[in-house]
């Protein structure tokens, strides 16, 4: 872990404004921001552990431990919520039986709110990892649940 | 010969099953022993009739939709290809009413071209607007942007040509051009159809923007719920840099303008121009004091163009067609065209792009079609989550930025999002609280501790209790962060919060406003 740590900040370090693309780089490899590998981008960047933590607590996307095999995110915003998003989000808590920023007890999902999908015309709207879903039912949820599980 | 089919890419049109129609129409064109080219396509902004199956005829496209996987065949049987009958049959694109009443400017080739697609996109008028660019002075392209009036279309409403006029009169040895791709505004989702269905619009308008002011790189803050149009902008970024578009010498002008996209992480304030420039530095997106502006001292320190996707991909056509082309469309002093997006509970929610000053209800009724329920519509949220909410008897509002303010609301980025009469106003009001508190920078004080307690008063009085108490409370503690916080976080969350209480006061448990 530590040696593909070290090859995405000597990659990125350069960049301006390098922090966020290397943030990105790492959770894209490994599912999160492991909180031991601070120290190596602090001192690849000549800033302070607290500076690099301060970035990676601000921010929602980025977590600091290992998530789900898969990430589903409900959204919350208006437009779901005036088209029945509660009773999803209900009804998704219970399907999989955690709150959100849990993960299911056989580490298959981790589930997240999210503000807005951008699928406000297809409302409501769930995601899970990069496909997003619209005019999701319950009973669709349940479907989609299941082909994600194979 | 074969025959194109276009099935859209955009990421809502494969959200309701985009992807599947297209493998199926594949398949069985190949079971059928049918030549077919599928390209896929944007949006037309329709989105009750996604996925739409459109055909190249000698007539023009014809339409289908919406178009399941196991309406496949039978599309085929109905000899689709050359538009014959069927009952998902819509007709020519060109002339469904929801689409040939619009005004399409900036949304031009949207659903019409292969996105990705350089030649495409200059057979269809595109690179018009950089190629008089680049014949022009950079006053004279500044000049073109202010006589049309474009105002930000992120919501803030700021003249694009006031701003660029900044930026080209202060000198520095680097400038920056930022696109604010960080549609966190729910309700709205008009720059993802760009980036998603004609990304090379937006590329032209921020390379025109850098030969204007003289900024040499240029980023796109994309917000990372919208991985799909990370993908195509930056094929498109390949594909305009290949064809001499994007890096140095372009098309031979001896000009340089590099662009990359950076993704944002999940942070709503981060839409705000300063948070922004914070995290593209690799900040905590903490909101900056102004001055200095922007456009004096930006990004790194350097003088710096903040614009919304629509505003940059609006600048194409206004230097393809001259500033005074644009600013002939629209009323007052907002000039142009709105694309507005339609959500929430309407039969038909999609974009529809219009010239400023169409009333609320002709777009809530007309293209809208009423709510998606049947039930009377009870309220509109315009303008995003800081948007106010809006009673029917505001409904004849032209849409205009000042007509709006007139009625303490916004129009912002456009979205419009429509609920029905099961609507509670004071749990949205209570969830406008909550959002300001999981979103707030938490650099103020207003928006930080103020949304807290706010979320605590809105608590007490969605449970009735001591109303008379808490509705004063309430009222005073918006007003501390109307006036006293740094930006529109916190600025404007009693937006949507005290129009609730103001025009549904019932719903708050009191007959009238105390």
């Amino acid at each position: 872990m530590m040696q593909t740590v070290q090859t995405i900040v000597a990659d990125l370090k350069d960049k301006p404004g390098a922090l966020l693309p290397i943030l990105h780089a790492i959770q894209n490899t490994l599912g999160y921001v492991p909180p031991e590998i601070v120290p190596t981008i602090a001192k690849a960047l000549n800033l302070s552990r607290a500076e690099i933590h301060g970035v990676i607590s601000f921010y929602h996307y980025f977590r600091d431990h290992a998530p789900g095999k898969k990430t589903v995110r409900i959204c919350r915003a208006e437009s779901c919520l005036a088209m029945s998003g509660k009773d999803l989000e209900n009804h998704a808590k219970a399907k999989l039986g955690i709150d959100y920023h849990e993960t299911t007890a056989d580490g298959k999902f981790s589930l997240e709110p999210v503000y807005c999908l951008g699928n406000c015309a297809c409302s409501p709207a769930i995601q899970i990892d990069n496909d997003v879903y619209g005019r999701v039912s319950n009973t669709d949820f349940d479907e989609i649940l299941k082909e994600h599980s194979a | 010969m074969s025959v194109t089919v276009y099935i859209p890419c955009d990421s809502s049109a494969v959200s309701i099953g985009a992807d599947r129609v297209a493998n199926a129409v594949a398949q069985e064109a190949k079971n059928r022993g049918v030549e077919i080219n599928v390209v896929r396509n944007g949006s037309r902004g329709l989105y009750w009739l996604e996925p739409m199956v459109e055909v190249a005829t000698d007539k023009g496209r014809v339409a289908y939709g919406a178009v399941k996987t196991s309406d496949v065949a039978g599309l085929f049987d109905a000899d689709f290809l050359n538009g014959g009958a069927h009952t998902l049959n819509l007709g020519l694109t060109e002339e469904i009413p929801y689409l040939n009443k619009q005004q399409r400017l900036t949304f031009a080739r949207v659903g019409i071209t292969d996105p990705v697609s350089v030649e495409d996109y200059v057979a269809h008028n595109g690179y018009r607007g950089l190629k008089n660019a680049l014949s022009y002075s950079q006053a004279d392209v500044v000049k073109h942007v202010s006589d049309s009036g474009l105002r930000g279309r992120g919501g803030a409403a700021f003249p694009t040509g006031i701003k660029w006029n900044t930026v080209l009169n202060t000198q520095a040895d680097q400038k920056y051009i930022i696109c604010n791709a960080d549609e966190g505004d729910s309700g709205t989702f008009s720059d993802r159809m760009i980036m998603e269905g004609d990304p090379l619009v937006l590329i032209e308008g921020m390379t025109i923007a850098g030969l204007a002011v003289g900024a040499t790189q240029g980023y796109i803050y994309l917000r990372i719920e919208y991985p799909h149009a990370l993908e195509i902008l930056n094929k498109a970024i390949e594909n305009a840099t290949a064809a001499g578009y994007l890096g140095e010498n372009i098309q031979g002008s001896g000009k340089t303008f590099h662009l990359e996209v950076r993704q944002g992480a999940g942070a709503y304030v981060c839409g705000e121009e300063t948070a922004l420039m914070e995290s593209l530095e690799g900040k905590r997106g903490l909101v900056r004091f102004k001055p200095p502006l922007p456009a004096i001292s930006g990004l790194f320190g350097k003088p710096t163009v903040v614009n919304n996707v629509i505003s940059l991909a609006s600048v194409p056509i206004i230097l393809d067609k001259g500033g005074d082309f644009y600013r002939d469309f629209g009323m007052g002093r907002s000039r142009g065209t709105l694309p507005l997006q339609l959500a929430g509970n309407l039969k038909h929610t999609g974009l529809v792009e219009l010239a400023f000053g169409a009333t609320l209800r002709e777009v809530l009724y007309d293209f809208g079609g009423g709510s998606a329920t049947g039930k009377p519509i009870r309220a509109v949220q315009v303008g995003g989550p800081l948007g106010s909410y809006l009673p029917e008897s505001q409904f004849d509002t032209p849409l205009d930025y000042e007509a709006f303010a007139e009625i303490w609301a916004v129009l912002g980025h456009g979205g419009i999002v429509a609920f029905d009469e099961t609507v509670d106003l004071a749990q949205m009001a209570k969830y406008s609280m909550e959002f300001c508190v999981e979103e707030s920078c938490g650099k103020c004080t207003p928006c930080r501790i103020g949304s807290t307690r706010g979320y605590e008063v809105m608590d007490e009085i969605v449970n009735k209790r001591d109303l008379d108490k808490n509705i004063p409370l309430l009222r005073s503690l918006c007003d501390t962060m109307l006036n006293g916080s740094l930006c529109a976080m916190g600025g404007m969350t009693p937006y949507p919060v005290l129009s609730a209480l103001n025009h549904f006061p019932e719903d708050f448990g009191i007959e009238k406003n105390v």
